[in-house]
Parts: structure tokens; sequence; C-alpha cells
């Protein structure tokens, strides 16, 4: 399996990037890791006719962290995110997260921006950035915006970022005292994709949720911002029962498709765990267990 | 389409050529240089068995265009014998028979390579986890985890083969 005849580009920097991107236009396609677009050019499922690749922007690599938000640049690995401290430091889910992405070859290439950018509900990033709240800078032939993860996520494989723009940052408050993160992943075997997935993040304040944050993968056309489940722990203390309660809101939030991982309701009921099984942790955590 | 120039240097060795951008960094090691070791097994990046050392990392070289390879410093199993004896990883596989048809073992071979710089130390379960992305349909596995701990008890008692 050899994918379609195109042009490849190397651009050194992200100026140099943005403005073959806007040259090249709906013809041309980022390439970054490579590990999900490389295998949908080999089934021409994409047929790009030219490739924009990034590798080999150094600027793009950076982690760093700057007044309690972290930036990571779009081009960091899964393997990099792992071995970063600063991330361990203040945002130890994304870490944990790359961690059950794929497997050790993947994760030396795959990207933390390819993974947000694709567009597949069965990527993990992407809920992990709904629950922490993220945000993304998209860089264009007109400048930079930056765009909330919430804001997004459109529809299968569709995204708020335009044919001419690049991911180039992603943004993410540090985890303040007090708050707890976890993200709970159902798959089939190591290297899989979800079944299922959810992260949730929980911030404590006297003993009562005083923020929470639910989102879920693989359950719907995109990741799904359990919105009303989250809603339901604020003010409240959390207890099993009102877990079971926000589990049940997450899985009315849910609409997975039947496939090889397993049929609808099966995909729902485990959200549904996972959903539970994420709060448990992150209230642990939070308590500071 | 317009072929590109490339220059790597694939076991020590510099190589110059000209590729297709679409040519697979696989197809290159097999078909340009005769480097007929790395195997294609599921060219989806699943098996692992394509597995190459590239700039330090493993990587599954079906999902890997050679262009991408330009400037790198690319190890693949046939550099792994030094001055005619086996890397103490090739060792261990004939001494612990971590393999019956040897489909996936080149690919178990540079993952394993990597893994130990990685880890020099590693728990049977740690070696299970490195090995999580190379597949292997006879062996059942376990000998090839007591492979790699051959290797890595001989590394640690004689030090690593000089490359
Ligand atoms: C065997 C296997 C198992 C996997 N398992 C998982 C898993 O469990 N969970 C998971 O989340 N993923 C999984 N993946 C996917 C993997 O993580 C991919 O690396 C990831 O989805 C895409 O990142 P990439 O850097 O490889 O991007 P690419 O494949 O290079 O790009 C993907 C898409 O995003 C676009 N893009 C990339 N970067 C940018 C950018 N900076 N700006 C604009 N557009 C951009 C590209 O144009 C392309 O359309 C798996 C892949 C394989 C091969
Ligand atoms: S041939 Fe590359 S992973 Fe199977
Ligand atoms: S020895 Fe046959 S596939 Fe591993």
């Amino acid at each position: 399996m050899i994918p379609g005849n195109f042009d490849y580009h190397r651009p050194g920097s992200v100026d140099e990037a943005a403005a073959l991107l806007g040259r090249l236009g709906e013809d041309a396609k980022v390439l970054a890791g490579g590990h999900s677009l490389l295998p949908m050019m080999k089934l021409r499922l994409a047929e790009p006719k030219s490739l924009i690749d990034l590798g080999a922007i150094a600027e793009l690599r950076v982690i760093r962290e700057k007044d309690g938000v972290l930036q990571i640049g779009a081009m960091a690995t899964e393997a990099a995110l792992i071995a970063s401290d600063l991330i361990r430091r203040h945002c130890p889910l994304i870490a944990e997260a790359a961690a059950l992405i794929a497997d050790p070859q993947v994760r030396n290439r795959g990207t933390i921006g390819g993974d947000i950018a694709h567009g597949d509900p069965g990527n993990d990033h992407p809920a992990i950035m709904l629950a922490l709240g993220a945000s993304f800078v998209l860089r264009g032939g007109k400048g930079e915006r930056v765009v909330a993860a919430g804001d997004f996520y459109r529809a299968l494989f569709e995204t708020a970022m335009k044919a001419d723009e690049l991911l180039v940052e992603i943004r993410v408050p540090a985890l303040r005292p007090g708050t707890g993160a976890s993200y709970q992943k159902l798959k089939r075997k190591v290297g899989d994709f979800a079944i299922a997935g959810a992260a949730a993040v929980i911030g404590i304040k006297d003993g009562r949720c005083g923020h929470a944050a639910i989102a879920l993968t693989n359950v719907g056309p995109t990741a799904v911002n359990a919105e009303a489940a989250a809603a339901l722990l604020v003010g409240k203390a959390i207890d099993e029962a009102l877990i079971g309660e926000a589990a049940k809101l997450a899985m009315s939030a849910c609409a997975p498709t039947a496939d090889l991982r397993g049929p609808v309701e099966y995909k729902t009921r485990m959200a549904g765990e996972m959903t539970r099984r994420a709060i448990r942790e992150a209230l642990k955590r939070a308590k500071g267990g | 389409m317009a072929k590109q120039k490339i220059a790597l240097s694939v076991n020590g060795k510099k190589i110059e050529a000209s590729v297709e951008p679409r040519t697979l960094l696989v197809h290159f090691l097999r078909e340009e240089l005769n480097l007929t070791g790395t195997h294609i097994g599921c060219e989806t990046s699943h098996c692992g068995a394509c597995t190459v050392d590239l700039n330090g990392m493993s990587v599954k070289s079906c999902t890997v265009l050679a262009v991408q390879a330009d400037g790198g410093d690319l190890k693949t199993v046939e550099g792994l014998a030094a001055g005619g004896k086996l890397h103490p990883l090739q060792e261990g596989f004939m001494q612990e028979h971590g393999l019956q048809c040897g489909f996936c073992t080149p690919g178990m071979l540079m993952r394993g390579y990597r893994m130990l710089q990685e880890n020099p130390n590693p728990s049977d379960e740690d070696i299970r986890w490195g090995l999580s992305g190379n597949l292997c349909r006879c062996t059942g596995y376990q000998n090839i985890v007591k492979s790699v701990q051959y290797a890595a008890d001989k590394i640690r008692k004689e030090g690593a083969p000089k490359p």
C-alpha cells in the first residue's frame, strides 16, 4: 500500500508553513506525525496534492509554562508529553492519557496537535482538552486566533480550523490546588482506540464540588462535552449516588455508532462506567489521595 | 512526480538517493537499498515488523516517508551485529527460542535494542509494555521476554557492544 502522488514541502518555520498553506490552499495537507494521515493516504481516503511537513519546525516542539498556563507546541509527540517534567508538574493528566494512546513506536511519531486537529472521535486528546478547558492557537494568513476546545469540534472530521490555518499551540490552564483529574479508557487491547473513554476534572472546596468538567471519547461524531453531568455535581458533596446520576446524564449525551468495538448499548454503558471511574478517581485526587 | 534528493546515514554508512515523496521508508530500505531484513507485515502501523531505529527512536517504517528520514540517522536489523559478533539480543533470541517463523523478529530486535537503552534494567512487565507495538503470531511472547532479559543481563555484565 503506497499513498498517491503528492508534492512534498518541508518548511523551516511557522511563517513559511503558513505562507505555503495559504498559497496551496485546499489541495494541501499538513503532515505532523503522519500516523493518522499516512494510513488514510495509503487507503486513498485522503489524496492531498501537496504535503506540508511540520517536522523540521523546532519551535513547534517546545513545551513551556507561563503564568499558570501550559503552552504545548503542536508538534510535541506523545512520547515527549510523557517525558515532560512541566506536564507532570502542572497537568499530569495529559501525560497519563498520552501513555494510553497506541504503542511506543506510534507515540514516538504521533503529535498532540495531530491528535487534536484530525477530528476523529476515537482520538483521546480532544475529550481531555474539553475537560481541561484548553484552547488552541491557530495561525492563518491573517495572523493568529485562539479557539476554545469547546468551540473547536463541529462534526466528524470537521473542526473550526480553516483550510489555510495551522494549529500551532495548545494552551492548558495548570490544575489548581484542590483539583483532581482522571482519564479512564476502555479498549480491547493495548494500542487500540477506545471503546469508550471519559475524562473528569473535579475541584473541591470546603467538601463540596466547586468546579466540574466531564468529556467522553468515541461515543459520538466528535468528543462529547457532558455538560449536564458536570453541572449536576457542582455545589454538592459528591457521593456514590450522585456519581451514578451524573453517569446517567453522561450516557444520555452519547450517540455512538455500532462497529467492531461493539453495539450502541454496550458502548453507551461503558461510557457510563468510565464516567463513574473517572469521577471517583478525580475526586480522590482532588482530596489529595 | 519529481523525485527528491535525500541524504541519511544507514547503519553508519552515508547514503544519498533520489526518491518519490510517496515512497515509504520501508520500501526504500527493502527495494532501493536491498536491506530486506526489515519486514513488511500489516502495512497499517499495527504489527511492528517494520520497526527501525530513526534518530534514536523506534519507529514503524511503513508509516514514515523516506523523505521524512532525510538528514537522519537510521539503524536497521542489518546493523545490529558488529565485528562478526551477534548483538546480545540476537544471541538471546537464539538461546531462549525467542522466534519460531522469525517474521516478527527483526522488529522485535530493533525495538528491544532501543528499549534496553531507554531502560537497561527492565522487569518482565516493562518488556511487555515496551514491546506492545510488536505482534508475534508464533511464540506467545514468553520466550521473547526471556530473550530480552538474556540480553539485558549480558549487557549489564559485559557492557553494550560497540556499534
Ligand atoms: C496503531 C495505531 C493506534 C492508534 N491508537 C490511538 C489511540 O488509542 N488514541 C489516539 O488518540 N490516537 C491513536 N492513534 C492515532 C495517532 O495518535 C495519530 O498520531 C494521531 O491521531 C494524529 O497525529 P499525527 O501527529 O500523527 O498527525 P497526522 O497523521 O500527521 O495528521 C492528522 C490530521 O491532522 C492534520 N494536522 C496535523 N497537525 C496539524 C497542525 N499542527 N495544524 C493543522 N492540521 C494538522 C493533518 O493535516 C491531518 O489531516 C493510533 C494510530 C495508530 C497507527
Ligand atoms: S508493517 Fe509496519 S507496523 Fe506492520
Ligand atoms: S516468530 Fe513467527 S511471528 Fe513471531
